[in-house]
């Protein structure tokens, strides 16, 4: 039985405790906090205050100001610094406040994080999560919705996390914080608080309503680089992570469509046999993100699908994505791949 | 509207026109060196401040100049750090040591047996030196031209010319440029390539230590140049946010490659009146002037030892030689201005002190520097037998892809693969090592 399955079964048993996706990181955070003792939380306002989202609230005051405090304004200092408390030992979880404001701390992420353990050969490493809340749909304007998992995804060395709800956002976090390489931990902000349909003017549902806010209490873990089956189908493979999962699920039930959605959940290390087996079995394959087309992460997806699968496939690999535009603040919902965009690559992928 | 600004009308007004400075250093090729600029104290002029001073008391230590060692070969004032005559040959025989060694590594690169090499030929003191007045567990996040801190460490020196051979006794399993050294067990951040990344990584590691309630302290090293650094900034600013006890070490040695240190800001302040503004400690040291540069460090690791606070020291210095293999200085500066460095010669100036005091010869100097490049030369044919760069003897093809994550996944697995089917049909004479580690 897999961890995440015996975790359901327990939440199932057990009280049936619903958390929103902030609920369960905080969780998550505040069991690591607990176990080792050589995790510490650290990021701008997520001291006292508990972080501008609320994911920090309370482990201050539970944990203590040297396990969890406030930064300077200063991304290539905290990151730079949590490269030091590694080397020293411990396991920071930085947070950058947005993902937008990652870009300062580039350089200690791509140039140290990521490349310590090879070019120390293992002398020293850099475990550290990235905790920051990423993605669109919240009238952010530019530099509060963009979606740069692929600047990641292209650095050896790094791994990218993006859950797509409180379970496996707890569960997928504290895998993260227990592991040995530096991991950017991606979430989807738009849905901190409740799944997303795409139709940003119906009112938001909470999580409570969704199965897989049942977050049992204690540690848990789910592996990195195992997607997750969303829905079983035949009709088309829908690849899939974070925000979009939720829109792609609600296009296909309103479109009556038989896709097997699979939420990839970490980009890498990435689950190809998931990928190729479900490919293999329907012969068709949409791929989802919100970030820009032009070398996102779907682009990789749409070659490995067509390298592995080819002679399975029945039409071509389509992507879904954002526009290769800056995230635009009045004009949020042209810019987002919503319901008739994904509806749109549906209907040809199924004509074909 | 999308065309660019028309600014025209601006430039015919009459108020006063704008200049913009591009510095200059003040010598350069051919070019008559008189440095009878610089304000040099005599030695032992300087009082030394208590270690738990606040920096708003110390004001006068970022622009003066810390000096122990006289024109007379005597050890003057406060700062003298007091050190019993072994202590002193000890520190002597490790730079001559490190001279001894740079030498050699560099003739070894222009043998063809290396790609690069980087000397620090004049800047001794600043590692050998300081790093003696650190304990040996201290942790220490260098830049690339401290390899005298190794050497003071007594990590052996094969192994650093194992690494700058690449060969396949290379600890680092051949993965970095020559010089960029990493050791634990000494307590020595690996080096990066990129610029004064160290420095919040030390503060980081020194945050850590207090963290965890440990004594240990962190000490890091940045050229002048590379204190433009916005990491550098983040360092100091984390470092006086937090107390860490920590100490930045920021060498002048004058020249970053062929920019002089006006474009650090040179022309306007020292490097280490940075401190001021952040509220940390802040000493300038003559770095050629080993008992300065032994008591400076001391000085700075008492205090952050007590939580007093982190400390910004400046190495007044001079780079004696190239910035690296790759660089011939004589193309942007004045050859002068190494013969006629006002601080002398740090291994000349300690030595000088030794035989003033009666604890050392011209014999046993001649002597030692014998030892010394025998040493070095017997290391060298040593490591020689692991192979030198670009001579086969490298590690196997498989450990190109580990290390990369804890474990290995399966697209790096896919791709040794194909390296190793690539290197069978480009050497079908494959090496036994190969075989025996894929």
């Amino acid at each position: 039985m897999s961890a995440q399955v015996k975790g359901q079964a327990a939440a199932e048993a057990s009280s049936e405790r619903r958390l929103n996706m902030i609920e369960a990181i905080n969780d998550a955070l505040d069991i690591m906090l607990e176990r080792d003792p050589d995790v510490i939380v650290m990021g701008e306002d997520v001291g006292y205050f508990g972080g501008v989202f609320r994911c920090t609230a309370g482990l201050q005051e539970k944990h203590g100001k040297t396990r969890v405090f406030d930064t300077p304004i200063s991304e290539c200092g905290i990151i730079g610094v949590a490269v030091g408390m590694g080397a020293y030992g411990l396991r920071p979880v930085p947070e950058i406040q947005f993902a937008d404001y990652i870009y300062p701390g580039l350089d200690q992420l791509i140039s140290e994080a990521a490349r310590l353990r090879y070019r120390s050969a293992n002398d020293y490493i850099a475990p550290m999560t990235v905790r920051s809340p990423f993605g669109g749909g919240i009238f952010g304007g530019q530099t509060h919705s963009q979606s740069p998992e692929a600047i990641f995804t292209h650095v050896s060395g790094l791994k990218t996390v993006i859950p797509s709800t409180p379970y496996d956002a707890k569960g997928l976090l504290i895998s993260a914080i227990e592991d040995n390489d530096p991991v950017i931990f991606f979430e989807p902000k738009r849905i901190y608080n409740g799944p997303f349909s795409g139709y940003y003017d119906k009112p938001v549902e909470p999580w409570k309503k969704h199965p897989q806010s049942a977050v049992p209490e204690g540690y848990y873990k789910i592996p990195l680089g195992k997607a997750r089956k969303v829905t079983e189908g035949d009709a088309m493979t829908i690849l899939a992570y974070g925000t979009m999962v939720h829109v792609v699920e609600s296009v296909c039930r309103e479109k009556g469509v038989n896709a097997e959605i699979l939420d990839l959940r970490t980009l890498v290390p990435l689950d190809i046999e998931a990928i190729e087996a479900s490919v293999e079995k329907t012969g068709r394959c949409l791929i989802v993100h919100e970030a820009t087309r032009t070398s996102g992460f779907g682009a990789e997806l749409s070659a490995l699908v067509t390298e592995r699968c080819f002679y399975h496939l029945e039409a071509p690999v389509e992507r879904v994505t954002g526009f290769d535009t800056p995230y635009p603040h009045s004009l949020e919902w042209a810019y987002f791949p919503g319901p008739v965009r994904i509806g749109d690559a549906i209907d040809k992928i199924l004509s074909e | 509207m999308a065309d660019r600004p028309d600014n025209s009308a601006a430039r015919k007004s009459n108020k006063p026109a704008l200049a913009l400075h591009v510095p200059e250093p003040k010598y350069r090729p051919g070019d008559e060196v008189d440095y009878s600029h610089l304000d040099i104290p005599a030695a032992g002029a300087q009082p030394r401040p208590d270690e738990a001073s606040d920096p708003k008391d110390m004001l006068d230590f970022a622009y003066g100049l810390v000096r122990v060692l006289g024109e007379d070969n005597r050890a003057h004032g406060a700062w003298d750090p007091k050190l019993d005559p072994d202590t002193l040959r000890t520190m002597l025989h490790n730079m001559a040591l490190v001279r001894a060694f740079d030498d050699r590594m560099f003739r070894g690169q222009r043998q063809g047996k290396t790609s690069f090499y980087m000397k620090c030929t004049g800047e001794e003191a600043t590692s050998v030196a300081a790093s003696m007045a650190l304990a040996s567990d201290d942790m220490v996040f260098p830049s690339y031209r401290q390899q005298g801190i190794l050497i003071a460490r007594g990590y052996p020196i094969i192994e650093m010319i194992n690494q700058i051979y690449s060969n396949k006794g290379d600890k680092l399993k051949g993965r970095q440029l020559p010089i960029m050294y990493s050791s634990r067990e000494h307590s020595f951040f690996s080096i990066s390539g990129n610029l004064a990344t160290q420095t919040p990584q030390a503060v980081g590691w020194a945050m850590a230590s207090a963290i965890k309630g440990d004594s240990r302290i962190a000490a890091t090293w940045v050229g002048e140049g590379s204190t433009a650094e916005g990491d550098f900034h983040s360092a100091c600013t984390f470092a006086t946010v937090y107390n860490a006890p920590v100490i930045l070490n920021v060498i002048n040695n004058q020249w970053a490659i062929s920019s002089f240190s006006g474009f650090a800001g040179a022309d306007r302040t020292t490097f280490a009146a940075r401190a001021l503004g952040y509220g940390l400690a802040g000493l300038r040291v003559d770095g050629n002037d080993a008992l300065a540069c032994y008591a400076a460090q001391q000085w700075a690791a008492n205090r952050a030892r007590a939580n007093a606070g982190p400390t910004l020291i400046e190495y007044f210095t001079y780079r004696a030689e190239g910035h690296s293999t790759s660089d011939d200085p004589t193309g942007y500066r004045s050859a002068q201005e190494r013969e006629e460095w006002p601080l002398g010669d740090p291994i000349m100036r300690l030595k000088n002190h030794l035989i003033e005091i009666g604890e050392w010869d011209e014999e046993r100097q001649e002597k030692m520097d014998l030892e010394c490049a025998e040493r070095v030369k017997a290391a060298t044919k040593e490591a020689e037998k692991n192979g030198i760069l670009g001579h086969g003897l490298h590690h196997p093809f498989h450990t190109m892809f580990e290390d990369v994550y804890e474990e290995l996944p399966w697209h790096l697995e896919e791709q040794a693969e194909q390296a190793i089917r690539e290197r069978k049909i480009k050497w079908p004479e494959s090496h036994p090592m190969d075989e025996a580690g894929k």
